[in-house]
């Protein structure tokens, strides 16, 4: 249906242009790098039309389309320094290049830059604060799909991994267990305090080697279960943690006190690299005496454990454990029978996945300053499974993509989709009344992520920005085809 | 393995007969309350295993109908037939009567127009793409719900005469209780005698077995589908009537924990099995009634999801086919 609706209008567009003298076979005659320039500089200018009527129009909006034109209209891939193909980093390196410059341009004393121009719709660009939440989800979507991306497996509990990560953060970063004292390179710890506190960059090493062992442990029994059932044990699981979080308190009423029950563990240890890094280097000595900056620390480290993230899940894809993973998700009878061991296989998975899960979980902690049962919902892994599906499952890029777009929404992006719509259409809106009631968007947030589910999994199954070979799959079915006519709608 | 399953039960009956010992008569009225949870339970843990059975599909959205049920019939019992706590009895019959059969037609129709529309355009895809689109129609309806019913609990009147049917040496059993028997058992038998009697649940038992066999047989076989869903959705249109008038209050997020107490009862029965699903669901019932009510060491209502779920993983690990399945080459 879509398919042919797509044809319906692209042949309206053409008699469109037809009509003003550029018919088809003109066009395809033109040479490809103009054809890609008009198309792009077609864009860019709708986009500022948009912005300048709907958003608010700022002139800094032009040396933006600027770098969008500059970055889409050369073939970069095609660059290559003597004889090497380095053209293939230019894009990356510049979408880095403006994440990592984001705090300076975009931020000024804690707040958006008000010299930047607002969205349509939108509104003002990502806070601080945002953006860190936004790097935290492109890890933990990043660790998702090594499990759903790469093996095919269905984890319907990832949130599990980000409980145990936080958890593994407050047990070793703060005053939870007041009966032992030990210190290992904390960071802004007051004399007298008790408790374990180790250095920061420690605890993520741990949150991540335990949140593995973690993931190791719940995969060993469960990975020989077939797809939905193993989809529905690792619901389970996720279900279990976040309760036993909630009221670990008095565990086996022992009096045990292992998660301080629904108030949840506070405060925990900011990050920082302490005062002998400090003088000598000049790294900051502890993120959250910066002040305002101190969104600007937090978002640079977790670019870099971004960038990690990025390193593995490419390099992992291409090893042979990788290739045994896309194995697997085409065709595990096949893939059994190659040789390929599929519990170990797949239980790398598991543990690869659950490692980013825990080591995000435990930055995300560090932030917050501290680990509250009432973060771990179901909603979170169907959250971080949508960001996959959205951007396209085994696609980094559209993994990041999803990630970076979906926890734009959930932090700030559905309350300003919210207020230009109650603005506009609301109860004595500008343009005209639709409603009668301001309408609260992000009270109907998941409902907007399961519309998104089931429309990309019937129109795209494949996300936005899909692998070929995902797509290939999709486009095929893995299974054998029903005899009788299966009607498609 | 199995001595780890034997020890596991044997644990389980020292504790039940330990309770059992130390208040016979409050031990029995904890079970009433459990075979009332479990008659809930079974009525949405059949729709669960109707669908596995004819599409092996996880209906996730199927728990959300159910609340949806309980909405519709929430609706009906307040604003359409304006009950009143001790009404009289010959106006409580009708409307019982007369929100069930709403409830049951307006949740099969929901649930079989979702099929149309969710699940039929990926009958060829790989197995988990209805399965996340069934999320994806979870979230959806449980936001139809917000949008009608807001966040907060909708109340139901007690409707329910709260007397006793009989009272014996401590144990009282109560109307309301006896009432939910007393809509689910119909329910079930007019589905037995559907599935069992009847040319179309012929035809239903036929799909489930061989879809392509079937087709060839000259069944229609998305019609047969549809019919299930349909079918699915009316039974959790009655579960959902029974949940309001029972427990009183409905909240959107009701069905996707009831949703998934039920289908480990659907999979601890042997998903895909009628029988099994109604015992699956006793059981479960009972065991949440006995851990929520039993006072010698029971892990009380904060623990109850997670030993639900334990339950869960545990017969899926050891003995994926549940009680009363059989033993498939894909099922293990």
């Amino acid at each position: 249906m879509l398919r042919r609706a797509n044809a319906e209008i692209s042949a309206l567009w053409w008699r469109l242009l037809g009509l003003g003298g550029l018919d088809r076979a003109r066009w395809q005659r033109l040479p490809r790098l103009t054809r890609r320039a008009t198309k792009t500089f077609a864009w860019v200018a709708i986009g500022l039309l948009l912005v300048g009527f709907l958003g608010v129009w700022k002139w800094s909006a032009l040396p933006m389309a600027a770098v969008v034109l500059l970055l889409v209209i050369p073939r970069y891939d095609r660059v290559t320094v003597g004889g090497r193909r380095v053209g293939r980093f230019i894009i990356p390196l510049a979408v880095l290049a403006i994440a990592v410059t984001y705090p300076i341009w975009a931020s000024s004393n804690g707040t958006v830059n008000p010299g930047l121009p607002q969205l349509p719709i939108f509104g003002t660009f990502p806070q601080m604060s945002t953006m860190v939440g936004m790097a935290v989800f492109v890890m933990m979507a990043l660790g998702l799909n090594f499990v759903v991306g790469y093996a095919g497996l269905l984890d319907l509990g990832y949130v599990a991994f980000y409980a145990m990560g936080s958890y593994t953060a407050g047990w070793f970063a703060s005053s939870q267990f007041a009966h032992q004292n030990l210190f290992i390179g904390a960071i802004g710890v007051t004399p007298g305090l008790t408790g374990f506190h180790f250095s920061i960059w420690l605890v993520l090493l741990m949150a991540g080697i335990a949140t593995a062992i973690i993931g190791v442990l719940i995969g060993l029994p469960t990975l020989r279960l077939r797809g939905d059932y193993l989809a529905i044990v690792t619901l389970g699981f996720g279900e279990i943690m976040p309760q036993i979080a909630r009221n670990g308190d008095n565990l086996f009423g022992t009096g045990f006190n292992l998660t301080n029950g629904t108030g949840g563990i506070t405060p925990i240890d900011p990050p920082g690299f302490g005062n002998w890094l400090h003088h000598h280097v000049g790294l900051p000595a502890n993120y959250l005496t910066l002040g305002t900056n101190s969104d600007r620390a937090f978002f640079w480290t977790a670019l870099i454990l971004v960038l990690l993230t990025v390193f593995v899940s490419s390099r992992l894809r291409d090893s042979r454990l990788g290739r045994a993973w896309i194995a697997i998700r085409e065709d595990e009878v096949a893939a059994s029978a190659m040789g390929i061991p599929l519990m170990r296989t797949k239980t790398w998975a598991y543990a690869t996945g659950a490692f980013f899960g825990g080591v995000a979980g435990a930055y995300y902690a560090a932030y917050n300053s501290g680990a509250f049962p009432d973060q771990f919902f179901f909603n979170i892994s169907v959250f971080i499974l949508c960001m996959v599906i959205l951007g396209g499952m085994g696609n980094i890029w559209g993994v990041i993509f999803g990630a970076c777009f979906l926890e734009y929404l959930d932090l700030e992006g559905l309350n300003n989709v919210g207020a230009w719509l109650n603005g506009h259409f609301g109860p004595g809106g500008s343009d005209f009344s639709l409603w009668h009631k301001t309408l609260d968007v992000p009270l109907y947030e998941f409902g907007i992520y399961g519309v998104i589910i089931v429309v990309v999994m019937l129109f795209r199954p494949q996300g936005l920005i899909p692998s070929s070979r995902r797509a290939a799959e999709f486009e095929e079915g893995v299974h054998d085809q029903p005899l009788y006519d299966v009607e498609a709608v | 393995m199995p001595f780890f399953a034997t020890l596991l039960v044997g644990i389980l009956i020292a504790w039940l007969v330990v309770n059992f010992v130390q208040g016979p008569a409050y031990f029995t009225t904890i079970a009433f309350i459990g075979l009332t949870n479990g008659a809930v339970y079974a009525l949405v843990a059949l729709g669960y295993t109707l669908v596995y059975g004819i599409l092996e599909l996880i209906n996730f959205a199927h728990g959300d109908v159910f609340m949806l049920g309980g909405m519709f019939s929430a609706t009906m019992i307040v604003s359409v037939f304006g009950l009143k706590p001790h009404g009289s009895i010959g106006t409580l019959v009708v409307a019982i009567v007369g929100s069930l059969l709403v409830a049951m037609a307006a949740c099969g129709v929901l649930n079989a127009t979702i099929e149309r529309i969710a699940y039929r355009p990926l009958r060829g895809a790989p197995r988990l793409a209805p399965l996340i689109t069934a999320i994806g129609m979870s979230f959806i309806l449980e936001n139809i719900a917000i949008a009608w019913k807001g966040p907060g609990y909708t109340a139901v009147p007690s409707v329910l005469p709260t007397s006793a049917v009989f009272s014996f040496s401590g144990i009282t059993y109560t109307w309301e209780k006896l009432i939910v028997v007393l809509i689910t058992v119909p329910v079930l038998l007019l589905l037995v005698w559907l599935v069992q009697k009847t040319r179309q649940g012929k035809a239903m038992r036929a799909t489930a077995q061989d879809r392509d066999a079937a087709a060839m047989m000259g069944i229609d076989v998305n019609r047969t589908i549809s019919f299930t869903f349909l079918l699915a959705g009316g039974l959790a249109g009655a579960g959902g009537l029974v949940y309001a008038l029972y427990f009183g209050q409905i909240r959107y997020d009701t069905g996707f924990q009831l949703g998934l107490i039920a289908f480990t009862a659907a999979v601890f029965g042997g998903i895909g099995n009628l029988p099994g699903a109604v015992l699956g669901a006793l059981v479960i019932g009972f065991i949440q009634a006995f851990n929520e009510g039993l006072t010698w060491h029971s892990p009380g209502s904060d623990w109850t999801e997670s030993i639900v779920f334990s339950i869960l993983i545990l017969v899926l690990v050891f003995r994926p086919e549940g009680l009363l399945g059989e033993r498939t080459p894909e099922g293990t």
